[in-house]
């Protein structure tokens, strides 16, 4: 008797999202099946990997390859084209740590004119991420909202505490894209997507960042919480979790010991670069897996190896 | 999968005899299908009948043993509907047509990698030798002894059954893959003679289908399921698709568990080979065979199998208490955190790389973590200070130093108010810190 594996496609999708304009434009999201699952229907939009920068500069201590990935990039510009010439790279995130109060506090019009050269440096859409201070990424989102007006960029993110402002002025003035962060939480996930539809926000223009931790540290409740809400989203037909996923892995990966830890401190674990790629890497393939739809990442190395790994999934 | 009570009815006598202490052969069944009554009750069922039922009662998958480790035996698609309940195995790939060099450098690289992590021993667990048709069977034989000195479990591909049989009556070997449709007749022997589980593949799900059947047929239930050529798209269609059709679709045959070669899809890609090995953890790969095993792949590949290896419903905690670490006394500071295990696991590994003297308390925290229990109100100034009155603390230890996770910083002035005669120290961020902290800090 002849075996005939039964497809599994839903009649609901995830909705589909663009960022960036035009030629360059990366759709994340669509599709009818389980994250992966492109056997039971050809992909809609291949998961998108993005490469995280800094206005900062690049942390790269202990890590050659990085360094010598953005040798001579000595802006955020420079690094940010750089980041997009990236082999595998979809798109590039901007990420405003100098901005956190709490560390170099840079001002808001400094970083609005860091945006806005970044964002006409490159030919790949942009995310731009807050400094995590609640108060401070209201401001600076509906800063840099306003001058890459027309450009549809992602802001990462709108949290329950601040939604309404970074809603109201990323979304509905300028027609950005809004990151909807919440805590690993499938609950809370669907509350705050509900929250920002009530203000008038499309769910055409809302990304979940449902939060994300480094493979073994509390990983089981990020893969049950993107399961259960693709689960939610294609089987039931919860159209308050149909947006799609975006997970920022490296900030997460790249600050646990495994990947921090100094090779002279810990001889047998081996190279300290080539730990922190495993750590990003391993992470990012278990949150594709798990249901997320872009995934932001920082060395060409683990870039590489996820678009590939993507690819051969297609 | 479940009988529905009709199903069962249909294979009782219907004579309503009542000999099993009911009115009626249909009331009887209806109580089989609840659990509420076994179906021995009823002394009159028929051999035929019984077996029909054993069969169709099994749990949808097997639990197949490899050495001291059981794998299979799963009930569910995903991890929160009910926990996972077997845990994968790592293999390391080795080749009888490499050099003798390289196999010694690999077996001694991977044995290397052997570590603890919250309670659970960590390396690789089987060493997976395959040896082509045109290898002979002394070269076969040397390679098997040499991994078999590692004393890990071996696994042994081999397609041709004179020379898998030479073999495996040579070395212990707890797997044998290479049975397809074209041999699994001879391979089914040798197997079963030496009590081996055997690895069945085929060309497709179709062909593998019917093997396993063949070999179901033969009396073979000691099966795994060898996964996939070298396409990545199709080994994790297979992975997927198979045990979709084993636990939604009630198809028997694939109710086994799995083997996946991912060196064999990404040869000497050893990042790619990490991205695999995460993808099928997660996706229902119950061995998986990489090229190499170092701590930069144990470390992620390993953690993320601890976590979603385990029981949803209830976190891993450790007792709330005084953890005196590195010979810490009375006279020693104290450091407090939370009882969820990993937080315990990292920041006591880091104390005691410190080797300062610290003696740590561990808050009732609910289970976890510093922010998640913080977040939730359950690690709190308040709850601080119910611990340190209700474990006496301050009777127990004379110093009044207490250090504070760096991410609950916020806590220190409340945490002052309530403990006055302590000096409250934020302590870094991360564990990682805590040594040179420590050190600095004496
Ligand atoms: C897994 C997880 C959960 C799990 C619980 C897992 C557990 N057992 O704790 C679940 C899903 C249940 C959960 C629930 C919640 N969570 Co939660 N959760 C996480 C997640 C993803 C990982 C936590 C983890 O395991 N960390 C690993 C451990 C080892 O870290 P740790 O305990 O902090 O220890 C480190 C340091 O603090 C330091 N350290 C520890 N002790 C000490 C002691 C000293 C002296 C020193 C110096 C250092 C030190 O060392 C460790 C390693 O460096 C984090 C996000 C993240 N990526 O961190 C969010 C997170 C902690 N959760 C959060 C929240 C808000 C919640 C909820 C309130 C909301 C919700 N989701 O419903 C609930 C509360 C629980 C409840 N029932 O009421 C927030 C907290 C936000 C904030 N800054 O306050 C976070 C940060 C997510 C986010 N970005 O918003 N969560
Ligand atoms: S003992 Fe068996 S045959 Fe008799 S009534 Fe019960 S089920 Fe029917």
């Amino acid at each position: 008797m002849p075996f005939t594996a039964k497809p599994r496609k839903f009649s609901a999708g995830i909705i589909e999202i663009p960022l960036g304009v035009g030629q360059n434009a990366v759709t994340i999201g669509g599709g009818n099946v389980l994250p992966l699952y492109y056997f039971d229907n050809p992909a809609k939009n291949p998961p998108a990997v993005g490469v995280e920068i800094t206005d900062t500069g690049v942390e790269a201590a202990g890590l050659p390859e990085l360094a010598a990935y953005y040798e001579g990039a000595n802006t955020p510009a420079e690094r940010a084209k750089k980041a997009a010439a990236m082999e595998g790279a979809d798109f590039v995130c901007l990420r405003f740590e100098g901005a956190d109060p709490g560390g170099l506090n840079r001002s808001v019009a400094d970083c609005v004119a860091i945006a806005k050269e970044v964002v006409e440096a490159i030919n790949k859409p942009l995310v731009i991420a807050g400094s995590k201070n609640l108060e401070k990424d209201v401001e600076l989102f509906s800063a840099c909202a306003e001058v890459c007006s027309d450009k549809n960029v992602l802001f990462l993110s709108a949290r329950e505490e601040n939604y309404k402002t970074i809603g109201a002025s990323c979304a509905l003035a300028y027609g950005q894209k809004v990151g909807a962060e919440s805590s690993v939480d499938i609950n809370l996930a669907k509350q705050l997507n509900v929250l920002m539809t009530q203000l008038g926000v499309q769910p055409q223009s809302i990304v979940m960042n449902l939060g994300s931790a480094a493979a073994g540290y509390g990983f089981e409740y990020v893969a049950s919480t993107m399961e259960r809400v693709k689960l939610a989203a294609l089987e039931q037909n919860d159209t308050m979790l149909q947006m799609p996923v975006i997970t920022p892995v490296a900030s997460e990966t790249w600050s646990v010991k495994e990947s921090i830890m100094p090779e002279s401190d810990m001889p047998e674990w081996g190279s300290l670069e080539e730990r922190g790629i495993e750590m990003e890497t391993v992470t990012a393939s278990a949150c594709l897996a798990s249901g997320c739809d872009a995934v932001i990442l920082r060395h060409p190395t683990s870039v590489k190896a996820i678009a590939a790994l993507i690819a051969a999934l297609l | 999968m479940a009988l529905k009570g009709l199903d069962i009815f249909k294979l009782t006598p219907k004579t309503n005899c009542k000999d099993c202490g009911n009115p009626t052969c249909m009331a009887f069944a209806m109580k089989v299908a609840q659990g509420a009554v076994s179906i021995e009750k009823c002394p009159h069922m028929s051999p035929d009948a019984l077996r029909q039922l054993s069969e169709a009662t099994e749990p949808p998958m097997k639990t197949i043993a490899v050495g001291e480790h059981k794998l299979g035996g799963e009930t569910v698609m995903f991890r929160h509907e009910k926990t996972f309940v077997n845990k994968n195995l790592f293999a390391l790939y080795l080749c009888a047509d490499m050099s003798d060099a390289d196999i010694d450098a690999k077996l001694a690289e991977a044995m290397k990698v052997d570590y603890e992590r919250i309670s659970e021993r960590m390396y690789v667990e089987c060493i997976f030798v395959n040896v082509s048709d045109t290898q002979t069977a002394e070269r076969g034989i040397a390679v098997v002894k040499k991994a078999a000195e590692t004393g890990r479990d071996i696994i042994v591909r081999c397609k041709k059954p004179e020379l898998a049989k030479e073999i495996v009556s040579a070395v212990p070997v707890k797997v044998l893959v290479g049975a397809d449709a074209s041999n699994w007749e001879a391979m089914n022997a040798v197997a079963k003679e030496k009590g081996l589980v055997l690895g069945v593949s085929g060309k497709d799900l179709s062909e593998l289908y019917d093997t396993i059947e063949k070999l179901e047929a033969a009396g073979n239930k000691n099966l795994i399921i060898n996964i996939g050529g070298s396409s990545i798209k199709d080994a994790f269609a297979a992975a997927v698709q198979i045990r979709r059709a084993a636990l939604k679709d009630n198809v028997r045959a694939f109710g086994y568990p799995s083997i996946v070669n991912v060196e064999r899809m990404a040869p000497g890609d050893h990042v790619l080979q990490a991205a695999l090995a995460s993808l099928f953890e997660l996706r229902y790969g119950s061995i998986i065979v990489m090229g190499r095993m170092t701590y930069a792949d144990a470390l992620p590949l390993y953690g993320l199998r601890q976590n979603i290896f385990t029981d949803p419903q209830k976190p891993m905690k450790v007792e709330p208490g005084i953890y005196a670490l590195n010979g810490a006394d009375e006279n020693s500071v104290c450091a407090i955190t939370v009882d969820f295990a990993l937080t315990y696991f990292v920041v006591s590994g880091e104390i005691e790389r410190s080797g300062v003297p610290v003696n740590l308390l561990i808050a009732d925290a609910g289970g976890y973590s510093v922010l998640t229990s913080w977040a939730a109100g359950k690690f709190s100034a308040g709850t601080i200070a119910k611990f340190i009155e209700e474990h006496q603390i301050e009777s127990k230890i004379k110093n009044r130093t207490l250090i504070l996770p760096g991410k609950v910083a916020v806590l220190k002035g409340e945490v002052e108010n309530k403990l006055p005669d302590w000096k409250v120290v934020v302590g870094p961020n991360e564990a990682i810190q805590l040594v040179r902290f420590l050190k600095d800090y004496k």
